[in-house]
């Protein structure tokens, strides 16, 4: 746990050593400002946050993969993976400190946003209940995106071919339940495969979160997603230190 | 301490080492000598657990490479070639972040970073970015990092390579000063460095040692000349 540890200490610190952290940040959150106001959110004069969490996976679709494609990327083009493995560190132990850290970031990234869920309070009376699973979903379904993220970055020693295939990837996952994409795959495949594809939308999953259902069928969903993830980056970790 | 047998490692159709066998005990300061590509820093990257051999078997401090590396890595500190480390940390960061990792904690790990960054002279650096440090402040708090818990063993890859005459004095004066109870594998293609630093010299050539001796027998060889010797040795090899 101690070596866990001091990986997650040390990524998370190094966010917020150059500006990149702050960067990131702040224009997650002025994009979210953006889409909630857009969104009509105070001309609906109904107080929850279904405005703001909808915009969400959109945003993740570009925040996550900017704060996860340095992390193993970077450590492959400077070379910096051969003194990490020249510790007494495991693979598991590099990949999870790594994730972890990232996923601490995107939890600070979440908790400065309260300002919406405070204005909210104030203005009305909103089911509290919704608003906790609303930002626990967020967070599981930022994990899952910040865990492909990773996968992405220890694939490649480039920071943007790790941040483009992201994107790519966490596209396809959030637009899979889409009325249009499922309308166009349904004249081309068979139902029950439709079924299963809008069923790996990470979207799918935190729509019934935010509005305040907790269902073990979507904690699962989400937490074998990001054990799966993050066993794949550690083979492919494990198996790319060759090629150093 | 370190127990060779047999390795070797092919990169694709390239035989990186071949058949390489060799022991080093306490008190060796064993350099790794030949041409560039012969097979050095494979052979410390093997020794590192950095990565395995296709076959052969290695021991290092009592502990096979391929079942524990986690507990050879603990008995080692190792400097990679090019010094790559973190340029956004700090040296007093870098190192708490090793003595993190190390294990070493409490009320120890502020005398230990203390101990290696005099030994290895990096006061008056240690809160400024890694980035914009000069290259051989770079090689010193390589070389400071792998001091940290006193490891018995130190493999250093190229440590003077960058370094001003100087401060290769330096290292060779520290590595000296450490070495008695300590075992040392260095690799150099420059054959002053192995004639002042090392008592044993090993002489890779094509992935294969050609020669296992000290760098005294190696002058001997070559007529009072080390590179006479070295260019034969790797010509007929």
């Amino acid at each position: 746990m101690g070596v866990t540890c001091a990986i997650f200490k040390r990524e998370f610190r190094s966010y917020f050593s150059t500006s990149m952290g702050y960067v990131i940040l702040v224009v997650f959150l002025a994009l979210s400002g953006f889409l909630t106001i857009k969104g009509r959110f105070f001309e609906l004069g109904q107080a929850d946050l279904r405005v703001f969490f909808d915009g969400l996976p959109l945003l993740f679709i570009f925040f996550i993969p900017a704060a996860g494609m340095r992390l193993w990327a970077e450590e492959h083009k400077s070379g910096t993976i051969e003194f990490l493995f020249s510790l007494p560190v495991t693979v598991a132990q590099a990949v999870m400190g790594k994730f972890l850290a990232a996923w601490l970031f995107l939890l600070v990234a979440l908790a400065l946003t309260a300002p919406v869920a405070i204005t909210v309070s104030a203005l009305g009376h909103p089911d509290t209940f919704a608003i906790v699973t609303g930002y626990l979903g967020a967070f599981l379904m930022g994990g899952v995106c910040l865990a492909v993220s990773i996968l992405c970055s220890a694939l490649t020693r480039s920071q943007i071919v790790s941040f483009v295939l992201s994107i790519a990837v966490i596209s396809l996952f959030v637009f899979a339940d889409s009325p249009a994409f499922l309308s166009w795959l349904g004249s081309r495949v068979p139902a029950f495969l439709v079924e299963t594809i809008a069923n790996m939308s990470f979207v799918g999953h935190f729509e019934s979160m935010q509005r305040g259902v907790l269902e073990l069928r979507d904690l699962t969903f989400y937490g074998i997603l990001i054990a799966g993830l993050v066993a794949m980056t550690c083979i492919i970790v494990d198996h790319r230190r060759e090629s150093c | 301490m370190i127990n060779v047998k047999n390795l070797r490692k092919t990169y694709g159709d390239l035989v990186a080492l071949d058949d390489v066998s060799f022991e080093a005990k306490k008190g060796d300061i064993l350099g790794l000598i030949g041409p560039n590509g012969a097979g050095k820093t494979t052979t410390l990257r093997i020794l590192s657990c950095f990565i395995e051999p296709d076959s052969g078997s290695a021991t290092v401090g009592g502990f096979d490479i391929l079942a524990q590396p986690v507990e050879v890595r603990r008995c080692l500190g190792y400097v990679p070639e090019k010094s790559p480390f973190y340029g956004e940390m700090t040296p007093r960061w870098f190192l708490k972040f090793v003595c993190d990792v190390r294990g070493i904690n409490g009320s120890t790990y502020r005398s230990e970073i203390d101990r290696v960054a005099v030994a290895s002279s990096l006061d008056g650096v240690m809160d400024r970015r890694i980035e914009t440090l000069s290259k051989g402040y770079q090689r010193r708090l390589g070389l400071a990092q792998s001091l940290l818990g006193d490891p018995p063993i130190l493999i250093l890859d190229e440590p003077m390579a960058g370094l001003d005459p100087n401060q290769k004095q330096e290292m060779a004066e520290l590595i000296g000063l450490l070495a008695a109870d300590k075992c040392f594998v260095i690799s150099t293609h420059v054959m002053e460095e192995l004639e002042t630093i090392c008592n044993r010299a090993i002489l890779i050539s094509r992935g294969k040692i050609v020669a296992d001796s000290t760098p005294a027998d190696f002058k001997q060889k070559g007529q009072g000349r080390i590179d006479t010797f070295f260019r034969r040795a790797t010509s007929e090899a």
